[in-house]
């Protein structure tokens, strides 16, 4: 017994530093350059830059958003098979660009809904998934594993892909918000669809076996072929097959040049606008002009070329040579895309919410046992946790050259990291774990909304007109965003207290009294951040739009939120609540807040409206729920609280 | 008496009152927040805010009921419960001097936007490139104009209101030597062909003899406007001129000559001249690349006054407007193939209070909170005996 005691105090003793070293561990491997199994320079190939969506990134990062956008995930695998079909997102990128016959078998396209899937003609026998493994079949009972397929190959869907077309044109012309389920689900697939064709036609014609040689051909018969041309127009002798040849050619070009959505081809030496990018079909119809093929494209034709052949150190070696030529203009964008392809693979904010999730635990175990030990545990992981997202954020906010928050995503990044930082805060004042606990499942939920929310595409966005000011940005949004982190701060502290009184009796009078003191005090913080915040955003609404008010429904939620947190210091103020009151205040400031943050997008109206997100309204609907059930359960008579049952009386 | 008055003091002064107020503005705004899906902005704006109830409509009957107080009588209850709390309650203090400074900013920043409600004008201004214009529009309310072009330096024009014309009357002008009678008025309307076998149209004269207009629902989507019509008998003493089709959608000018003078009539937008004029040199419209997405709009405009004192060239851009003679031009949007610009036209005298409002409740809150949060410390640090949990406000 006395050997257990003692052993229990040395692991109390050194966990906190286990934890620490954990958590730096895992900090260094999202700074390790990423191993590959593969002879090809498939990183090499993921920081190649091309300019979509007016920005200059990595093909990696268009490789892993086209892959959210289309399947919701970043893995290419298939449920029967344990070993993903390709290595990383990179590797499907490549495969889609340069070898699509085979990218087409890989199931790629997520489709739920029935309907759709039965318009599609895929029945539910197709999708159900015959395990081979007794103990995969047992799994898959419990729903341990999934028992149906929700991913599809292009190949798959290929059959009936001129039906999806024509409902997706029945459906387009309907308002968005009216649309029925059946018609945004068949827009979405039909979108991933045009994205994905758009993707394979990129850098070559998709069916073409051979690019390269079709290319080196063509090159060959360029000078013969103009001047067939050119003699044909002056009505002189020509041979028709010459011209036949070129118009094959061109008809072909002009294809990639309208569906084509990656510009891989930089401005030409003597074009002084850098923006200027094109995409490989526009770059082959120059070369009717110029009698020759543009050297990037047929860099992209060696690639595709070494890559079907299996020739790794070819294809390394042309990764290199477009590396190098890009460096010698776009130093700083190529720079900037080495940086963005290696900060996708870090994956900063995947860890930092496996980081939260630890702490979460940890500290809440520390309030029924071992309470310094684990807490100081939980405090270093906490902190690993928020350095990670805070080298993040910098990075997002470098990448892009903007303050923090720019859009939807950006503000669930910011919300968590101002709520975390507002929590060390409480945790180094009260030294009660009870700080870490709110950080371990704020910075944990943000992240995970942040997740769904990076679903429906490229995070780093560009600025519309309105909003392209650094100023406004920097002060009006971040202001705002910190109110928003404040009042949920808040919500969570007073569900801590409300969970731990009610259902516990690990709330003393001292620690009852001490969150009551931290939710009133991050009520002030919310209170004074949302209403400068508000007021900056009228400011600037007067300076962009000729009004300071306009009752557009996102500036009603932030006034909202000001308000209800007016209600709550004015009743505290007047004593028209006491610290239950008040903690069940502070739980409906969840809601209030919710509502603003995302309610306000969904009705689909106004300036501020982002798009509808369906999805997210039942998630909204379950959040509020909760928090109505804990004000429910917040108002039952304090005595009968099982930490006031024993202590009272 | 004298207890009546006290608890009526003590009524509008007290803390209750404020978080009742609270309250119901919070209701009110998150239902008019809603029903902006089925009303848009600006019907939302007069029925929730700019009134003193909201009213429910009795369906089938002409019964209106007031069911929730309105933004007018929130807003006013909240200034005199501000107000009379800054007079009983709040003691000259330094301490207090957070909260007397962000209500007494709360106290100008909600007269503020009674000013602006009161006072403020928008209208627009549409310039293609090259042209010059010395007036603006407004968005919504159109006007029926008598133009008596006989003078060649300028034009002499009787305005009548679409609210005037809405009521369907006979109108006399004493600038005008014949009278106008509205026979028809639509507040939105489809103008179409007439087909071959319709019935004779109201009009008599002009292209009106050739349309039909046919009533359409009044629209509140932000994106779409009502396009008004009415059909409009001019009669002079000796009888009627004619009657004639009106409206902004018709483009054509519709002419008639009486008593030696040529006379247009129109329906158009309302407008507002200025002593000055602007002239769009250069419209600028850029794009990301490869996107729809817009990353700038400008507009190089030429300003001159109409007295010589004035004649210089700004730039227009989003967030960077040109304030002017007391009015505000802001980029609102283009048109015509990036050709020609549309300027939001403001004029609100009261436009700096909310900037102020905001510096002072800034600072208010950032002194009231900091104060609290210096005493908290000091507790901290002092023997545990002297920690309390009564809030300091």
């Amino acid at each position: 017994m006395n050997r257990f005691a003692r052993l229990f105090t040395i692991v109390q003793r050194f966990l906190p530093w286990a934890a620490l070293l954990f958590g730096l561990a895992y900090l260094a491997s999202a700074l390790r350059p990423p191993a590959t199994k593969s002879a090809f320079d498939l990183a090499g190939f993921g920081r190649l830059p091309v300019l979509v969506n007016g920005r200059i990134k990595p093909l990696d990062t268009v490789a892993r958003t086209s892959l959210l956008v289309i399947q919701n995930r970043q893995r290419v695998s298939d449920p029967t098979n344990p070993v993903p079909l390709t290595e990383s997102p990179d590797s499907w990128l490549a495969e889609l660009l340069f070898n699509p016959a085979k990218a087409d078998t890989y199931p790629t396209f997520k489709v739920d809904s029935p309907e759709v899937l039965d318009l599609l003609g895929i029945s539910p026998d197709d999708t159900k998934i015959a395990y081979d493994d007794a103990a995969m079949r047992t799994l898959a009972i419990f729903d341990f594993v999934p028992k149906i397929r929700t991913r599809f190959s292009y190949a798959q869907l290929r059959p009936k892909l001129a039906e999806l077309d024509r409902q997706a044109r029945l459906a387009e012309p309907v308002d968005a918000q009216l649309r029925t389920t059946f018609q945004k689900q068949v827009l979405a697939v039909n979108e991933h669809v045009v994205l994905y064709l758009r993707l394979k036609a990129s850098v070559q014609v998709p069916e073409s076996k051979d690019f390269l040689t079709e290319l080196v051909t063509f090159e060959r018969a360029l000078p013969a072929g103009i001047n067939a041309i050119l003699a044909k127009q002056k009505g002189e002798a020509h041979s028709d097959d010459a011209v036949a040849a070129m118009k094959e050619m061109a008809d072909r070009f002009t294809y990639l040049e309208q569906l084509g959505y990656l510009r891989t081809v930089p401005p030409d030496p003597d074009d002084k606008d850098l923006t200027h990018w094109r995409t490989t079909g526009e770059a082959l119809l120059d070369s009717f002009g110029t009698g020759r093929i543009n050297p990037t494209v047929m860099a992209y034709a060696v690639l595709g070329h070494a890559w079907r052949s299996g020739n790794a150190k070819q294809f390394n070696e042309v990764v290199k040579l477009l590396h190098d030529e890009f460096g010698k203009r776009f130093g700083p964008a190529l720079q900037k895309s080495d940086v963005e392809s290696r900060f996708n693979a870090g994956e900063p904010f995947y860890k930092a919410m496996v980081l939260y999730a630890l702490a979460f635990f940890l500290a809440v175990v520390s309030w029924l046992k071992w309470p310094e030990s684990l807490g100081r545990s939980a405090f270093y992981l906490t902190i690993v946790a928020f350095v990670l997202t805070t080298a993040g954020i910098a990075t997002r906010m470098w990448l892009e050259g903007r303050p923090p928050v720019t859009n939807l995503y950006s503000s669930a990044l910011f919300v968590g990291w101002g709520a975390v930082l507002l929590c060390l805060f409480l945790e180094k004042i009260y030294r009660n774990a009870i700080g870490l606990v709110a950080a371990g499942s704020i910075g944990f939920v943000t992240l995970l909304i942040a997740h769904h929310l990076s679903l429906s595409g490229d995070t780093l966005e560009m600025m519309r007109a309105v909003l392209d000011t650094n100023l406004w940005l920097a002060t009006h949004v971040v202001v705002v965003t910190s109110g928003y982190a404040a009042t949920f701060l808040a919500g969570f502290l007073a569900i801590i207290y409300i969970v731990r009184g009610v259902f516990t009796k690990s709330l003393d009078r001292a620690t009852a009294d001490s969150l009551a003191r931290m939710v009133y005090g991050i009520v002030c913080f919310a209170t004074l951040f949302s209403l400068v915040g508000t007021v900056l955003g009228g400011i600037w609404a007067d300076q962009s739009w000729g009004r300071f008010w306009g009752w557009d429904p996102k500036e009603n939620g932030a006034l909202i939120i000001v308000l209800w947190n007016a209600v709550i210091l004015h009743a505290r103020w007047g004593g028209m609540v006491k610290q239950r009151g008040l903690m069940m205040l502070a739980i409906f400031g969840n809601v209030v807040t919710a509502w603003s943050w995302f309610g306000t997008n969904m009705l689909g109206v106004g300036l501020h409206s982002y798009g509808f997100m369906d999805a997210a309204f039942y998630w909204l609907i379950a959040f509020v729920a909760i928090q109505v059930a804990l004000i429910a359960v917040a108002s039952v008579p304090e005595d009968r609280w099982r930490s006031f049952r024993t202590a009272g009386n | 008496m004298k207890a009546l008055l006290l608890s009526l003091k003590k009524f509008f002064v007290s803390l209750q009152l404020t978080v009742a107020l609270l309250i119901l503005s919070l209701v009110l705004v998150f239902v008019a927040t809603l029903d902006q899906v089925n009303l848009g902005i600006w019907a939302v704006q007069a029925k929730y805010f700019h009134s003193f109830f909201v009213l429910w409509h009795l369906p089938d009957t002409s019964v209106s009921l007031p069911v929730f107080p309105g933004g007018y009588l929130i807003g006013g209850l909240l200034l005199i419960n501000l107000t009379a709390a800054h007079l009983y309650r709040f003691a000259l203090t330094w301490r207090k001097l957070g909260i007397q400074l962000a209500h007494a900013g709360l106290i100008l920043l909600l007269l503020g936007e009674l000013f602006t409600g009161i006072w403020a004008k928008e209208t627009f201004m549409r310039i293609d490139q090259g042209d010059t214009k010395h007036y603006s529009e407004a968005f919504r309310a159109n006007e029926l104009v008598l133009i008596d072009h006989s003078d060649p330096k300028f034009d002499d024009v009787v305005a009548i209101p679409e609210a005037v014309v809405a009521d369907k009357k006979s109108i006399q002008h004493p600038k005008l030597p014949f009278s106008v009678t509205v026979r028809e008025y639509y507040a939105n309307a489809n103008l179409q062909m007439r087909g071959a076998g319709a019935a004779p149209s109201p009009a008599t004269a002009g292209i009106g003899t050739q349309l039909a207009a046919l009533p359409l629902p009044v629209t509140y989507k932000p994106d779409e406007s009502n396009l008004p019509a009415a059909f409009v008998e001019v009669s002079a003493p000796e009888g009627s001129l004619g009657t004639w089709l009106v409206s902004p959608g018709l483009g054509m000018p519709q002419t008639f000559q009486y008593g030696g003078k040529t006379w247009e009539i129109a329906m158009r937008a309302q407008r507002q001249y200025y002593p000055f004029s602007l002239t769009l040199e250069k419209f600028s419209h850029d794009r990301y690349m490869g996107t729809d997405i817009p990353k700038n709009f400008s507009s190089r405009i030429r300003v001159r006054s109409d007295d010589g004192h004035v004649d210089r060239e700004v730039l227009v851009y989003m967030n960077n407007p040109l304030r002017f003679e007391g009015l505000t031009f802001y980029q609102s949007g283009f048109d015509k193939n990036d050709t020609a610009t549309v300027l939001q036209v403001v004029h609100n005298p009261s436009w700096q209070l909310p900037y102020i409002a905001c510096v002072m409740m800034g600072a208010g809150l950032v002194i009231q909170f900091g104060f609290s949060l210096v005493t908290f410390f000091r507790r901290r640090q002092a023997p545990p005996a002297a920690t309390t949990s009564t809030p300091t406000p």
